[in-house]
C-alpha cells in the first residue's frame, strides 16, 4: 500500500488520509457520541436558561398601612404575572434578611396613613428596594414595578375624580403605538439558538483539530506521515475535510433541532446559510490548525484552545450585546469571527438577510479564512522542515 | 506516606519543569478577567436612531429634538416614508424607528389623537424592550411638559438599588467572572492528568506502586490547589484595583471560599480525568462539562429566577452557581457564613462527593 501512494493522483492520495482520519474518529464511540449528542444535548437544555425575560421575580411587601388602597396594589403587582409575594411583614427586618439572603429580589414599602394622605394631599410615595446585584433583571424589575403602580394610581384616580372634561384638556395626546420586528413574541430562544449553535459548531471544531495534531505530535506519528511523499497541502485538507463535514453535518442537525422543537424562524435562504457556515468553519478549523503549530502537547493544545474560545464567545455579542461594550472592545471583537458569524446567522434565519446585507461579515470571514488558513500553512512548513 | 510525599515531589517537579504552561495557568485568569470585565454588559446606550417624518412641522421637529437631545439616541437617518426601514434594520444600522403619522401635528391642534408609530428590532429582546421603553419616556416627558396636568393621584415611586447603588455592569459581572475563569482553569488542570498517564503507559508504574488510590488522587490534585490559590489572589487583587469592586465582608472568608471553589473544580477535572481513557475524550468532556454550562447556568449572566424550573434545580449541580452567589454576597452585600452557610455546605458537599467518585472510580480500574 504505501509502495503504490506515489502512484495515486493528487486527489486520491488526500482522500485515502481522509478516510483514516474518519475512521479514527468512528472508531471511537466515545468520540463520537461527544461529537454529535452532547452539543444537542447542550443545545435543548441550555436553550431554555438563556433569556433575560421577568416573571415570577420574588417580592417582599412591607405594608405599614393596610387599607384596602394598599392591599390592592399589592394584588395589583401580584396579579401582573411579573412578580411573586414571597412574604409580607410590618416590620422592615424581615425583609432585610430576606433580600440578604437573596430570597427576595425587591422590597416593597408602603408608609403608613398612605391611604390617607392619598386622599389628602393626592400624592404619596411608596419606596422600592431592589437588589441590583442581580444583573439587568434589576433595572428591568424596578421599571415594571413602577409602570404597575403608576397605571394603579391612574386606576385609583378615575375612581375618586370621574372627570367630564378630560378630552379637550390641552389638546389631543400623543399614542404610541409599540411594536417588535423580527421577533414580535419576545422570544429569546429565537435569539440564542442560533447563538448557542455557533458556539457549538466552534467548540467542536477548533478543539478536535488542534487536538488531533497535537496527538500526532505527542505521539511521534506526526514523524512517519513528513517521511511520506505527501505534500503539505494534501495533510492540511486531509486533516480538515473530515472534521469541517462534521461541524456542517452538527450544525443541520442543530438547525433541525432548532426548527421542530423550538420553532426558531428560518427567514432567509438556507443555501446562503450554509454557504456562510462553510466559510466560518474554515476559519474556526484553520484556527485549531494554527494552535496545533504553536504547542507540543495535547494539554497546552487544550490549554490555548480555551483561552481562544472564551474569548470568542464571551466577547463575541453571543450572549450580550456587542452594542453595549465599550468602543474600544467593539473595535477589538471585529477581529473576532464569532462575532460575524452571528451576525451572519442571526441575520438570515431571524430577519431573512440576503447576501446583501450580510456582505459585510462575511467578507471578513472570507478574509479571515485565508489568512488563517495561509498562516497555519506556513507555520506547519516550518516545524516539519 | 512517605510515597504520597514522592509522588507529591515529582508532581511539583513536573509542573515546576513546564514553566510555559505554568505561565499560562497563573496568567490567563487575569488576562481573561480584564477583558471580559470590560466587555460584559447589558447597559444599552447609544441607541441608533431612524426618524420617518412624512410631513414636519413644528410639533414633529420639536418631538426630534427632544429624541436628539436625549442623550441616548443616536439618529441615523431621517426618511419620508417607512421604505427605506426594512434593509437598515437587515443590516443592524439602524435599533429603532419612530414614525410620525402624516398630519401629527395639526391632528394634536385640532385635539385628537395623534399616533407614533415605535418599530424596534427585537430579535435581542431584552435591549429591544429596553429601547421601547427609552422611546417612551422621552414621549412621556414631552406630553407632561405640553399638558401640564392639574394633580389627579400620583403615586411617587422612590425607587433604591441595594447593594450596587449605581448599577455598574462591572460589579455585578466580576464576581461572577472570577468564578467562571477560576472553574474552567482548575477543572482543566487535572482533567488530563491521569488520562495522560494512561495514553502513555506511566499509570502502570503508578499501580503497582505502594500508592493507594485516594493518594494517587490527592497527589494530582494538591499542587494545583497552590496554582489556583495564587490565581484566587490575583483574580482578587485584580477585581479590587482594576474594577474597583467593593469587598464589603471579610476578605479572609473569601479567599477561603475560593479554595474551596477551586478544590471543587479540581475534583471535577479528576473525576473526568479518571474516567476517560484518552485525552481528546477528557478534553470534550471537560468543555463540554464546564464551558457552556458555566457560563448559562451559573446564573452569573441570566437570571436563575427567569430560567424554567427544571433548569434551576438543574442549576444546583453547576458549583460555579454557588461561588457567583458566595462572591456576590461577601463583596457586594457584605455578608458572613451565618446566612452563606448552605452555598458553603453545598460546595464542602460536591468536593467530597467529587474526590470520593474519582477514587473509587480509578480504583475499579486497579482490578
Amino acid at each position: 500500500m504505501r509502495a503504490r501512494l506515489p502512484d495515486l493522483p493528487f486527489i486520491r492520495r488526500t482522500l485515502v488520509l481522509a478516510r483514516a482520519e474518519v475512521l479514527h474518529v468512528v472508531r471511537d464511540r466515545a468520540t463520537l457520541v461527544q461529537i454529535i449528542m452532547l452539543p444537542l444535548v447542550q443545545l435543548l437544555v441550555l436553550s431554555n436558561a438563556t433569556t433575560f425575560a421577568i416573571r415570577q421575580t420574588p417580592i417582599w411587601v412591607v405594608d405599614q398601612d393596610r387599607s384596602s388602597v394598599s392591599r390592592g396594589l399589592v394584588s395589583r403587582l401580584g396579579a401582573s404575572g411579573y412578580f411573586r409575594v414571597e412574604g409580607a411583614s410590618t416590620s422592615p427586618e424581615p425583609a432585610n434578611d430576606a433580600m440578604l439572603r437573596g430570597r427576595a429580589t425587591m422590597v416593597l414599602t408602603i408608609p403608613a396613613d398612605f391611604a390617607r394622605e392619598l386622599v389628602r394631599s393626592g400624592s404619596d410615595a411608596v419606596h422600592l428596594d431592589v437588589n441590583a446585584e442581580k444583573g439587568s433583571a434589576a433595572g428591568v424589575v424596578q421599571s415594571y414595578a413602577a409602570q404597575i403602580i403608576a397605571s394603579y394610581a391612574r386606576e385609583l384616580d378615575a375612581e375618586l375624580h370621574p372627570r367630564v372634561d378630560a378630552p379637550r384638556r390641552g389638546g389631543g395626546r400623543i399614542e404610541t403605538v409599540m411594536r417588535a420586528w423580527f421577533n414580535p413574541t419576545l422570544d429569546y430562544k429565537h435569539f440564542m439558538v442560533p447563538g448557542i449553535l455557533v458556539a457549538l459548531v466552534t467548540m467542536i471544531g477548533t478543539l478536535v483539530t488542534a487536538q488531533n495534531i497535537a496527538r500526532e505530535k505527542e505521539m511521534g506519528t506526526i514523524e512517519q506521515l513528513n517521511v511520506t511523499p505527501i505534500t503539505k497541502a494534501q495533510f492540511i485538507t486531509a486533516k480538515l475535510l473530515p472534521f469541517w463535514v462534521l461541524a456542517l453535518f452538527d450544525l443541520a442537525l442543530g438547525l433541525l433541532v432548532g426548527k421542530l422543537v423550538f420553532g426558531v424562524p428560518v427567514r432567509g435562504s438556507l443555501l446562503l446559510l450554509f454557504a456562510s457556515a462553510g466559510i466560518y468553519l474554515v476559519v474556526a478549523l484553520a484556527i485549531g490548525l494554527w494552535i496545533s503549530t504553536m504547542v507540543e502537547t495535547q494539554q497546552q493544545a487544550m490549554f490555548v484552545t480555551f483561552f481562544l474560545l472564551m474569548i470568542y464567545l464571551l466577547m463575541g455579542g453571543l450572549f450580550t450585546p456587542v452594542d453595549s461594550m465599550p468602543r474600544w472592545v467593539q473595535l477589538l471583537s471585529e477581529l473576532n469571527p464569532i462575532r460575524h458569524f452571528a451576525a451572519i446567522m442571526r441575520g438570515i434565519l431571524m430577519k431573512g438577510a440576503g447576501l446583501a446585507e450580510i456582505a459585510r461579515p462575511l467578507g471578513i470571514l472570507t478574509l479571515y479564512a485565508a489568512a488563517m488558513l495561509t498562516l497555519a500553512i506556513r507555520r506547519y512548513r516550518k516545524q516539519t522542515a | 506516606m512517605s510515597a504520597l510525599l514522592g509522588l507529591l515531589r515529582k508532581e511539583v517537579y513536573h509542573i515546576l519543569r513546564d514553566r510555559r504552561t505554568l505561565t499560562v495557568l497563573v496568567l490567563l485568569p487575569v488576562v481573561q478577567v480584564v477583558l471580559f470585565g470590560y466587555s460584559i454588559r447589558t447597559d444599552v446606550t447609544d441607541v441608533r436612531l431612524a426618524i420617518v417624518d412624512p410631513h414636519p412641522d413644528a410639533t414633529t421637529l420639536a418631538l426630534r429634538d427632544r429624541f436628539m437631545a436625549s442623550g441616548v439616541f443616536r439618529v441615523i437617518a431621517v426618511l419620508p416614508s417607512e421604505r427605506a426601514l426594512d434593509p437598515l434594520f437587515r443590516t443592524d444600522t439602524v435599533q429603532v424607528a419612530i414614525e410620525f403619522e402624516p398630519s401629527f401635528g395639526e391632528r394634536l391642534a385640532r385635539g385628537e389623537a395623534a399616533q407614533l408609530l415605535v418599530i424596534s428590532d427585537a430579535s435581542e429582546p431584552n435591549s429591544g424592550t429596553a429601547r421601547q421603553s427609552y422611546v417612551a419616556a422621552v414621549v412621556q416627558q414631552y406630553e407632561s411638559e405640553r399638558t401640564r396636568t392639574r394633580g389627579g393621584i400620583r403615586i411617587v415611586t422612590e425607587a433604591r438599588s441595594r447593594f450596587n447603588p449605581t448599577r455598574a455592569s462591572t460589579n455585578l459581572f466580576v464576581p461572577g467572572l472570577m468564578a467562571l475563569v477560576l472553574n474552567i482553569i482548575s477543572a482543566l488542570m487535572t482533567a488530563l492528568s491521569l488520562t495522560r498517564e494512561k495514553e502513555t503507559g506511566t499509570l502502570e508504574a503508578l499501580l503497582v506502586s505502594p500508592l493507594r488510590p485516594w493518594q494517587i488522587i490527592v497527589g494530582k490534585v494538591a499542587p494545583y490547589l497552590a496554582i489556583g490559590f495564587v490565581s484566587v489572589l490575583l483574580v482578587l487583587a485584580e477585581a479590587k484595583l482594576v474594577f474597583h469592586v467593593p469587598v464589603r465582608g471579610s476578605v479572609t472568608l473569601l479567599l477561603a471560599e475560593g479554595l474551596l471553589f477551586i478544590l471543587v473544580a479540581l475534583a471535577l477535572g479528576i473525576l473526568i480525568s479518571a474516567r476517560t481513557s484518552s485525552q481528546r475524550v477528557a478534553m470534550m468532556a471537560a468543555m463540554m462539562a464546564t464551558m457552556l454550562p458555566t457560563q448559562i447556568l451559573s446564573g452569573f449572566i441570566f437570571p436563575l429566577e427567569s430560567m424554567p424550573r427544571a433548569l434551576q434545580w438543574l442549576s444546583n449541580v453547576v458549583p460555579a452557581k454557588w461561588f457567583v452567589l458566595i462572591a456576590r454576597g461577601i463583596m457586594l452585600k457584605g455578608v458572613g457564613l451565618s446566612v452563606l452557610w448552605p452555598q458553603t455546605l453545598a460546595l464542602a458537599a460536591m468536593a467530597l462527593v467529587l474526590m470520593v467518585a474519582a477514587s473509587r472510580s480509578f480504583s475499579a480500574r486497579l482490578q
